[in-house]
């Protein structure tokens, strides 16, 4: 089973250096479809692991070798593969793999073709580290493995001044949480001595409740990063300037979906401070909520589905927040498949439109791009959670835990979320596919993708469809053996047939409205939208112009003076220690004028020089110069 | 008749050192830069002779030995490129030989 492991991990690496020796040359459809194979290899041998985890094996824990060894601090390069490391392998690669091949369609007239591939593997390499690791310092060089690979992707087109700009917003928010997550780290180790999961977590018990609180508190402030939580969210949106192959993977699969993950992964230790799991639950309903209504006019067709991704990790932090780890991850996998599934179909049509993302300048696309609007619906139906979907059997959980957990204000909160949720999906559909025609004025004549992207798409939709149906007994039973197993179950049977059916019905309704607004020709209410509110949830609460106002420009005039300092302080002092050598070379090379006289005289001087100097420092001893003296015989 | 002692020595190789210096400095002919360059070396012999015998110790002596056999090949490769040098340009006057200059 080790060599499954070494597979699943190390595939993806070798992909990624393979496509990178190509990285300077032209397009090579080889360094595409090779980091692809590995990457499917890679899901064969996640299958085959999540095959044996799911029969009842034993969790599988390997150390490749010793990294730090240095009197009590021992870290291996140690991997584990136990119930939930195994799914989140198997959404990674899954989710990967179909993004890999679909990027070959994707970024089949990109010039950096080849070097996207390199990025991608690495991306998913690190992710696959993140996940395995069985410390937290190995967690955290997967961690930032994926921060750098995010940050070559979303500003893979580094000659656009806002996806370079883009990049590095992700990068330093993502950084400013990570401080938070390292604090947490050290605290982790300075109390109980290890940084081993297992030796870590079975130490914390025994740890005062301000500990564990600090603890849980900056490890998840650097979940929040990572997942891009209320106030680090605003890098989620800005990263949609990356190719959209990237959004999908960045979404579903290997990066915001970390911070779930952590959270799960320190389950022993949320479940010791409650109040924290409180907190993060609600900050999660709020995100849920916030995230939701952003999307509600948002005009950019990626944005739209960003958030829908916000609010979808706040969703998942309620769970987790409330206890409920299995739920958290199990919305983590349904969730992976249809947003990645929704970021492709944007992406089939982002390329008939030639890269126009304003859905109110599409419309009636439904005939032309059939299956990548069957497949891009079905991603919504999805994601508003209607039966028997993925999203109904992975969502309504959520809202029966916050229910059962007697949490009514979360509950109402992430209920309104999912009639949200269901009108922004649906009116972007809406708008895509139905209505009037809209490009055509702009000269574009929309075409179906290739079909092998299609084709790569179709397991997605299926999972899609399937997940929550097929997988969910069979998650539940694997999942429950690590972490706690808590099954909500309205016992009210009375209650649960209204919930179940009264959610159903207002998500379809929701449906049904948004479909009734935007499926037809499109009328711009101006009174609507020059309204205060209209406005606040366009520009995003001001959130993003508060943060450029308030801290960027702050900064930046900090780092000003800053450069002054530096330049009149440092780089004077280097440069002057440079200009005395210089200018003392300039003055005394006249010395060297090739005739031998001269420099014999030279010599000579230095010589007497040398001898002053010797004399000065024997006399500059004691008594030296009562030796010199009778030395020369002079007492 | 005064006793000659081991200082009379030193200030005689003493001399002989800032003669030899002076030529060094002062002459423009090459040959009697060698000349100088001699002299400097052999003052040193003395030096180390006198104060080998002073102290009964042959290793002052031995080095002086040594002094002379570098200055014999010394001589023997310098002159052989002075005469070259002679036979070019027919001048061996030190201020003409500028070629090396930095």
């Amino acid at each position: 089973m080790e060599f499954y492991l070494y597979t699943a991990l190390f595939a993806p690496l070798v992909g990624s250096l393979f496509a990178a020796l190509f990285g300077m040359s032209k397009k090579n459809v080889i360094a595409g479809i090779i980091p692809s194979a590995l990457l499917f290899v890679s899901f064969l041998a996640s299958l085959k692991l999540a095959v044996y985890i799911l029969g009842g094996g034993e969790p599988i824990h390997v150390e490749l070798m010793t990294w730090m060894a240095t009197g009590d601090l021992y870290i291996p390069y140690g991997f584990i593969v136990d119930e939930v490391s195994v799914t989140m392998m198997m959404v990674v690669t899954t989710v990967s793999t179909v993004v890999h091949i679909y990027s070959i369609g994707y970024m089949d007239h990109d010039k950096g073709f080849n070097r996207f591939f390199a990025w991608l593997s690495a991306f998913v390499f690190s992710m696959l580290v993140l996940v395995m690791s069985d410390n937290f310092l190995g967690l955290f060089i997967g961690w930032e493995g994926v921060g750098v690979c995010s940050w070559g992707l979303i500003g893979f087109w580094y000659y656009k001044e806002s996806a370079t700009w883009a990049a590095n917003e992700a990068f330093i928010m993502n950084r400013i949480a990570d401080l938070a997550m390292l604090i947490g780290i050290f605290l982790v180790y300075w109390n109980t001595g290890s940084l081993q999961y297992d030796d870590a977590f079975a130490a914390m018990p025994a740890l005062d409740m301000p500990t564990l609180t600090m603890i849980g508190i900056f490890l998840f402030v650097g979940a929040m990063g990572k997942s891009a939580q209320f106030p680090l969210h605003t890098w989620l949106a800005d990263a949609m300037e990356g190719p959209t192959p990237v959004s999908a993977l960045i979404h579903a699969a290997t990066m915001v979906t970390a911070g779930v993950y952590l959270v799960i992964r320190a389950f022993p230790l949320y479940d010791l401070i409650p109040n924290v799991g409180l907190f993060i639950a609600s900050l999660g309903a709020f995100v849920a909520m916030f995230a939701a209504t952003m999307a509600l006019v948002n005009r950019d067709m990626k944005r739209i589905i960003a958030y829908s991704t916000l609010s979808q990790l706040g969703y998942m932090f309620v769970a987790a927040g409330l206890g409920a780890y299995w739920v958290a991850l199990f919305h983590l996998m349904a969730h992976a498949f249809f947003k990645a599934l929704l970021f492709l179909g944007a992406g089939n049509v982002m390329h008939a439109m030639h890269d126009e993302l304003d859905p109110f300048k599409m419309g009636a696309l439904k005939t032309p791009m059939k299956w990548t609007w069957i497949m891009m619906t079905l991603a919504s139906v999805a994601l508003a959670g209607i039966y028997p979907l993925a999203g109904f059997f992975s969502k309504d959980l959520i809202l029966e835990v916050a229910f059962v957990e007697h949490h009514y204000i979360l509950y109402t909160v992430l209920l309104l979320t999912a009639g949200l949720t269901a009108f922004y999906s649906f009116r972007l559909v809406a708008l895509i596919f139905h209505g009037d025609d809209r490009h055509s004025e702009n000269g574009v004549h929309p075409h179906e993708a290739y079909n092998f992207m299609l084709y790569a798409m179709a397991p997605l939709a299926i999972l899609a469809v399937i997940a929550g149906m097929v997988f969910k007994t069979p998650y539940f039973e694997m999942v429950t053996q690590l972490l706690p197993a808590i099954e909500y179950h309205v016992h009210n049977h009375t209650v649960f047939w209204i919930m179940t059916i009264g959610t159903q019905l207002f998500v379809i309704a929701a449906i049904v409205y948004a479909y009734k607004k935007y499926a037809k020709a499109v009328k711009v209410d101006k009174k609507v939208e020059s309204g205060i509110l209209y406005q606040l949830l366009y520009n995003q609460y001001f959130i993003p112009q508060f943060y450029e106002e308030y801290f960027t420009k702050m900064y930046r005039e900090l780092s000003d003076m800053m450069w002054k300092i530096d330049l009149k302080i440092v780089d004077a002092t280097v440069d002057g220690v440079a200009n005395i050598f210089y200018n003392t070379g300039k003055k005394t090379h006249t010395m060297q004028n090739g005739n031998l006289s001269t420099m014999l005289r030279w010599m000579v001087i230095g010589t007497l020089i040398l001898l002053v100097l010797a004399a000065a420092f024997y006399i500059g001893q004691s008594d030296g110069l009562a030796m010199l003296l009778s030395g020369l015989g002079v007492i | 008749m005064m006793e000659i002692t081991l200082q009379h020595y030193l200030i005689l190789s003493t001399v002989l050192f800032a003669i030899g210096l002076v030529g060094v400095m002062r002459r423009k002919n090459l040959l009697m830069l060698f000349f100088a360059t001699e002299i400097l070396l052999n003052a040193v012999n003395v030096a180390f002779a006198a104060i080998s015998s002073y102290y009964g110790d042959l290793t002052g002596q031995m080095f002086a030995f040594f002094v002379i056999a570098i200055a014999a090949s010394e001589v023997a490769v310098g002159l052989g490129l002075l005469v070259v040098w002679y036979k070019r340009t027919g001048k061996i006057d030190l201020d003409t030989m500028t070629s090396m200059k930095g």
